[in-house]
């Protein structure tokens, strides 16, 4: 609760009205709502919808098996016809995050799988699924050493920072940075790039996302306050 | 993974409940599980769920040249996709007995029964037509595929549309949404498929089975019919025998529940273009249950950003410079550059048969600049020690490369003249240059 209030004031004092202020769009996200999985989440940003579902730690193939730890596999699928290169490329991204953070030491020689499918794609899909993946593990109760969300910024033709951009905003960008970013110290997990930016821009934007992970995990907080609370 | 099988007492428990005309779920027999459609912000997606069976359904269109026999028509595409998030058993990319036999029923019972006019796709006859493509996604396997996606399937095909075209002489425009009101495909029937489950050898059926009862059933009826109670397609499976009036007996139940499955769809269809016409909120945010404890949900969260750029800077400034921005290229032969002081390059030996004449072409094109400072600097300190230049090339950002040899001709000569006797004892740039100094 200390940290949840921290949290709060320094929402507070980041309201008032100074600077350029980028936002989040509205953020909806739905647990266990598949009967199948051992975890489930659909993770909505503004119109950009993922649904997750997890299944593991469980009975793995002897030709994936890991001696010491958890075999994770992730699995993207697009909405529209069959998943090709964009999609494999995700789905590294995202297994190589979850690597990073899943305990799978825990559960050696067992399988972790993520399947993420596209539901609706209007601009920050990584970011999406990457929420969307993290909201599916912790409903399945896989154990991790922290949580993680995704960011997305955009950086237009005249330099200016956009968080969590549409379809729109994406294509019309210079530059487009996805970041994932570990819910202790916001340490960077993952980043991946597209197009021309600069030194001190790649930190700027880093920083903003930083500063909008803050908003994704107290909303993470949040939601898990509700579905765990007695009324 | 494998899926579980189910236990000899726990099928002997679901076929005793069966005989006494109980279900797991408290549904009579002939009641269908609760169907729930929702509709995506895209035309022509939409989620159908019939109890926890839950399918994704997402139409799309392509112009394609048509096919040669069928140079009128339009091509309809049928994809249903059986996703491991359904069940564990499932596995990606293979196209396992169940997956084919769904998906050709599906295609009997949509395209086969012609309830899509196939003619008002074509644009230009024989040259372009409209391949209509209907992607469905089993997300959640609960029983009953078949239903929950020919469901999916005409609602999804209802709920699209395809954007405008016009012919004038040969030139085809295609209208953007914004241009002109994308239009709807033309319907003329809603073919729905109803499972029956059959157990004992016929003796008892059930309407709508669900997992668990599709696991212990000896055969399955399926019957697509739309609401004019005409049957677009019949199926038995399972290799039961039934009775005449068994089948008019589940022909009269399809009737009747395909009358009801049809007037929600339709009313779903019609509050969504009610909500999209009045400009409200539509989409899959606003069919999550705000009441659900396991849903949650924030408005746009302004994120302060006005102190990214000192933090930026902050950063920057206090990141230990790179050790090494660029490390010093060299240039070997024209077309072959060395940078870092890598493994020896033997790229220019093998161009050049004697060592020798290679050395001697190659040195006269080795350009090394270390900076603008250093090409300056470099004449009053040819005397200078051995830190001297490393100081030097250190100082970083505004360090320039130069690799044009005119530029600094003067240079070229030392190194040339220095290069020889040195060369046979070490062909490493870097120290090559050191101990040229040196001996300067």
């Amino acid at each position: 609760m200390q940290a949840d209030a921290k949290i709060r004031t320094e929402v507070g004092t980041e309201s008032g009205p100074r600077g350029p202020v980028c936002s989040l769009r509205h953020f909806a996200c739905e647990q266990n709502l598949l009967s199948r999985p051992d975890g489930s989440a659909s993770f909505l940003q503004g119109d950009t919808s993922i649904l997750a579902g997890v299944y593991g730690p469980a009975e793995v193939k002897v030709s994936k098996e890991i001696f010491n730890k958890a075999t994770l596999e992730v699995i993207l699928r697009p909405k529209i016809g069959l998943p090709g290169v964009a999609e494999k490329s995700r789905e590294r991204l995202i297994r190589n995050t979850c690597e990073a953070v899943v305990l799978g030491a825990l559960h050696p020689r067992t399988s972790i799988t993520i399947v993420l499918q596209v539901i609706s794609d209007a601009g920050s899909l990584l970011a999406c699924c990457l929420n969307a993946a993290c909201m599916a593990l912790v409903d399945a109760g896989v154990p991790m050493r922290a949580l993680f969300c995704g960011v997305t910024c955009a950086l237009d033709s005249d330099g200016t920072l956009v968080l969590d951009p549409t379809a729109k905003q994406e294509k019309e960008a210079r530059a487009v940075l996805t970041f994932a970013l570990d819910g202790v110290d916001q340490k960077l997990l993952m980043s991946t790039t597209k197009g021309l930016y600069s030194d001190s821009e790649l930190q700027q934007c880093l920083a903003a996302a930083q500063a909008a992970s803050q908003h994704v995990f107290r909303f993470y907080r949040e939601s898990l306050q509700r579905r765990y609370s007695k009324s | 993974m494998k899926e579980t099988p189910l236990s000899n007492c726990e099928r002997r428990f679901l076929l005793r409940a069966i005989e006494e005309k109980k279900r797991l779920d408290g549904r009579q027999t002939y009641d269908y599980r609760n169907i729930k459609i929702s509709f995506g912000t895209d035309y022509g997606c939409c989620i159908v769920e019939l109890g926890k069976t839950r399918v994704l359904g997402q139409v799309s269109c392509e112009l394609v040249s048509p096919k040669l026999n069928r140079a009128t028509e339009g091509i309809l595409f049928f994809n249903l996709e059986l996703s491991q998030m359904a069940a564990p058993a499932f596995e990606p990319g293979r196209q396992s007995d169940l997956l084919v036999k769904l998906n050709r029923l599906l295609e009997r019972c949509l395209r086969n029964s012609k309830c899509i006019d196939t003619e008002s796709l074509c644009v230009v006859a024989g040259e372009k037509v409209w391949q209509i493509r209907v992607d469905l996604h089993l997300l959640n396997h609960d029983g009953n595929i078949i239903d929950a996606a020919s469901i999916a399937a005409i609602v999804a095909l209802c709920h699209f549309r395809r954007p405008d075209v016009s012919v004038q002489g040969d030139e085809v425009t295609l209208y953007a949404p914004e241009e002109r009101d994308p239009v709807p495909l033309s319907i003329h029937h809603m073919p729905i498929c109803v499972s029956f489950a059959f157990f004992q050898q016929g003796t008892y059926l059930l309407v709508d089975p669900n997992e668990r009862e599709e696991r212990v059933m000896d055969g399955l009826l399926v019957i697509a019919m739309n609401k004019h109670r005409e049957i677009c397609t019949i199926q038995s499976s399972g290799g039961i025998m039934l009775l005449k009036d068994q089948v008019l007996r589940c022909s009269k139940i399809a009737g009747v529940k395909v009358a009801e499955i049809t007037e929600l769809i339709q009313k779903a269809l019609d509050n969504d273009q009610k909500v999209r016409k009045e400009g409200g909120k539509f989409g899959f945010a606003e069919s999550i249950a705000n009441q659900r404890i396991t849903a949650f949900k924030m408005e746009k969260a302004p994120v302060d950003t006005s102190d990214v750029e000192e933090r930026a800077e902050e950063i920057i400034a206090e990141a230990e410079p790179p050790s090494e921005v660029v490390s010093k290229p060299v240039l070997w032969t024209p077309g072959t550059a060395q940078i870092g002081e890598g493994v020896e390059n033997s790229w220019g030996d093998l161009e050049d048969s004697e060592p020798e004449d290679e050395d001697e072409g190659g040195s006269d094109e080795a350009i090394i600049l270390d900076s603008i400072k250093m090409g300056t600097g470099l004449e009053v300190s040819n005397t200078g020690s051995q830190d001297a230049p490393i100081v030097l090339s250190d100082s970083e950002e505004e360090e320039m490369i130069i690799l044009e040899p005119d530029k600094n001709p003067k240079k070229i000569r030392t190194q040339t003249i220095s290069a020889k006797p040195e060369k046979a004892s070490s062909k490493k740039p870097v120290k090559k240059r050191k101990k040229k100094r040196a001996a300067n």
